[in-house]
């Protein structure tokens, strides 16, 4: 039996000085006294860099951190907290989270404010070890539900939790299992999508390379639910590491009979295979993806029938994402009603998110849904480097929006972000600076697409090439405000006559960016000046008086357009300056500047 | 494995072998060995780690890999997990300082704060 509850004390020699010793076997002596079982587990630990305040205990689960206790508080824990599960409130530290405090422990300043379910494992175990799995409740969601729960009574669990899907769509997962089990077939299948293909996105990457156990047990359950016996994972060659730890975690369940014939006595067969895809976008979606698997062209078809009706080789398939499935043994192992008590009421749960761009803590973070844009840049992502202002952040990659700085308040969840007119998708956010030009990014993102449309229809394959030449032609100087109007009424019709997600979404970043930043369309158009000095036929560089006369931006100017004497201010030649932009790179004290307004001053 | 209790009992081994419940000194060193780990050079660090470990008979260290940790940014990820529960995570760790770690921290017991992922500077 896993222990229930943890109890841990601070031993590190401050605290030492005061008594953990003591406060351990008080405590061990209360359980007793209260006869709470031996599965709650006092430990003592290192310092937790606190000491001035010590002793300390901290009590797992629910991380609830209690500062400065005396013997005589301990009684009173051990009643209220550990037999009722109530913290006592006036004992608790106050600011666990708070910042200045926990400079020295690194775990809390990037860990406090997440909460991982999906990512529980990750970091922990050894993934090549199906033991270290096992240690960590591993298959026990499975052994039970195959063993104590009907198929319907474990949909109605999942439709309990409200679990909604994790790769983009939000779609409730305790549904699209009831769907595909209310097809009659005597085949079905369950397919796990790990065709992660979104730019800057890899949280399904880090769940199969770090837990790929949670995945397989998940895909069992779900068999188990829609009365499937063989289950596929679609997952990219481009992630080697990630195919052969899912391999040999396969071989290991099935060595355990955790996968395979007649799992735990209940007559329930399941089995797993691994299909390698060759890295295209369009195959997440589901219906692609189906068809990639059949060793047909990944391309999409119409819907309905959906795959819960006719999918894989004709018969009823439920496709989940990988971070979706790492969801649902938690689920199982502490209830549905647990799962709801984590987020907000209509996207229950936490989100994985792959921080990236201008953010000092690039990374993985999974955060309760509902935690805020501003929490997740600035607390868990520790905000953006070289104190360049926040611009914008993209979600939901090539097929999202941005968020600007107004909306950093606004909770996130599926709801809120599609309402801001972006979207979750699965859950790459890309922090954008002062020094991202939102039309060159707009571009960046159009050229993924029109790269990755499979051509099948013509307003994806035709359109977003076309939007993909207005935008070259704006970033290159040749824009017109007319080519702005086209732009927006291409757009609308790719998102309104697309035959699949990706078409029907590819116009989103430029839709958002023309929403929010139009006014750097216009510098682009009318000015001809780009404000982030990135388009650089648009941008022209000019030294600033705070110049201090350093000679780096000369020395590394690779035309010598640059000028002056040591100590004083230095002069850009602006004919021969090529707009490299390496002057900027190299000055300490960022006195050089492409800004239309600082060109405005300089010439009067 | 065909039963419930089966796995109850082999959960219980593997837990205690894992967190070295009962045993007084184990060490436990955990290699961030995602593709984000590997692609900053996890692989030369968890070598030095394991041939160390071997060249020094230390028999209470358990070298391991583990999956990303999440701050991919401050790979290679080392965490030393000890018996007493106290865990200490050093980032950006080479070959070098993985020997550092070995010596100074597993053996010695004292831990190197400025190789610490909370010294780094963002």
């Amino acid at each position: 039996m896993l222990d229930k509850m943890h109890i841990l004390i601070c031993g590190g020699p401050e605290c030492r000085n005061s008594k953990s010793k003591q406060i351990r076997d008080k405590f061990n002596e209360e359980i007793k006294r209260l006869n709470l079982g031996d599965d709650i587990k006092t430990i003592l630990t290192g310092c937790f860099g606190l000491c001035a305040l010590g002793p300390h205990v901290l009590i797992y689960p629910g991380e609830k951190l209690y500062s400065g206790i005396t013997l005589d508080d301990i009684p009173e824990i051990v009643e209220q907290h550990i037999a009722k599960g109530k913290p006592v409130e006036r004992l608790l530290f106050k600011g666990v989270f708070d910042r200045t405090k926990f400079k020295n422990r690194s775990e809390l300043t990037f860990f406090a404010k997440q909460e991982r379910v999906a990512l529980r494992n990750c970091g922990i175990i050894n993934p090549l070890e199906i033991n270290e799995y096992i240690a960590r409740d591993g298959y026990e969601a499975l052994g039970t539900v195959v063993t104590t729960l009907t198929p319907q009574e474990t949909i109605d669990e999942m439709k309990k939790s409200g679990l909604r899907g994790r790769g983009g769509g939000g779609f409730p997962t305790g549904l699209k299992w009831e769907f595909a089990s209310k097809s009659v077939s005597d085949q079905k299948y369950v397919i796990c999508n790990a065709d992660e293909g979104d730019p800057g996105a890899f949280m399904d990457r880090a769940v199969l390379e770090g837990d790929p156990h949670s995945v397989l047990e998940a895909m069992a359950i779900c068999g188990y639910a829609i009365g499937a016996n063989t289950g596929y994972i679609y997952i990219r060659a481009e992630y080697p590491v990630a195919v052969e730890r899912l391999q040999i975690a396969i071989d290991q369940a099935r060595e355990l009979e955790l996968l395979g014939k007649n799992i735990f006595n209940s007559g329930f067969d399941f089995d797993i295979e691994i299909r390698l895809g060759a890295g295209a976008f369009v195959c997440g979606e589901e219906t692609a993806l189906i068809a990639s698997i059949e060793g047909e062209r990944g391309m999409p078809r119409k819907k309905p029938p959906y795959p819960a009706v006719k999918g894989l080789f004709g018969q009823p398939t439920n496709v989940n994402n990988v971070e979706t499935f790492a969801n649902v043994p938690p689920i199982f192992l502490k209830g549905s009603d647990w799962f709801k008590s984590i987020g907000t009421e209509k996207s229950p749960g936490t989100k994985v998110f792959a921080l990236g761009g201008k953010i000092a803590n690039t990374g993985l973070l999974e955060v309760p849904m509902g935690t805020t844009l501003r929490e997740v840049i600035y607390e868990i992502g520790g905000g953006i480097p070289n104190k360049r202002k926040f611009k914008a952040a993209q979600t939901g990659g090539p097929s999202g929006g941005c968020i600007t700085e107004e909306s950093l308040d606004t909770p996130i969840d599926f709801d809120n972000l599609v309402k801001l007119g972006s979207m979750m998708g699965s859950g790459g956010m890309i922090v954008m600076d002062e020094d991202n030009c939102m039309v060159d990014v707009a571009r960046f993102y159009l050229e993924f697409t029109v790269e990755e449309s499979c051509g099948k229809c013509t307003p994806c394959r035709e359109g977003t090439k076309r939007m993909l030449d207005i935008l070259n032609r704006i970033c290159e100087g040749n824009g017109t405000l007319e080519d702005l109007d086209v732009l927006e009424r291409l757009a609308n019709m790719i998102k309104d006559s697309s035959l699949c997600g990706l078409g029907q979404t590819a116009p989103n970043p430029v839709l958002s960016t023309l929403k929010h930043f139009r006014d750097e369309y216009e510098a682009h158009v009318i000015d001809k000046v780009c404000p982030a000095g990135v388009c650089s036929n648009l941008t022209k560089y000019l030294v600033l008086d705070n110049c201090i006369g350093c000679t780096k931006c000369a020395r590394n100017c690779p035309v010598d357009a640059i000028t002056g004497k040591v100590k004083e201010k230095h002069y850009i030649n602006t004919d021969i300056c090529i707009s490299c932009g390496a002057c900027k790179a190299a000055c300490p004290v960022n006195a050089i500047s492409t800004k239309p307004e600082d060109w405005e001053a300089y010439n009067g | 494995m065909k039963t419930l209790e089966e796995l109850k009992v082999l959960r219980e081994e593997s837990y205690n072998k894992m967190y070295m419940r009962g045993m007084t000194e184990g060490v436990r060193v955990q290699v961030g060995y995602g593709t984000c780990g590997i692609a900053a050079g996890a692989k030369p660090v968890y070598d030095t780690f394991v041939s160390e470990v071997e060249s020094l008979k230390l028999n209470n260290v358990e070298v391991t890999k583990v999956g990303c940790m999440g701050e991919c940014a401050f790979e290679p990820i080392v965490e030393i997990v000890e018996s007493n529960g106290s865990k200490t995570i050093y980032c950006l760790v080479t070959d070098r300082i993985a020997s550092e770690i070995i010596e100074e921290h597993i053996v010695k017991g004292n831990r190197i704060d400025k190789y610490l992922l909370s010294k780094i500077k963002r």
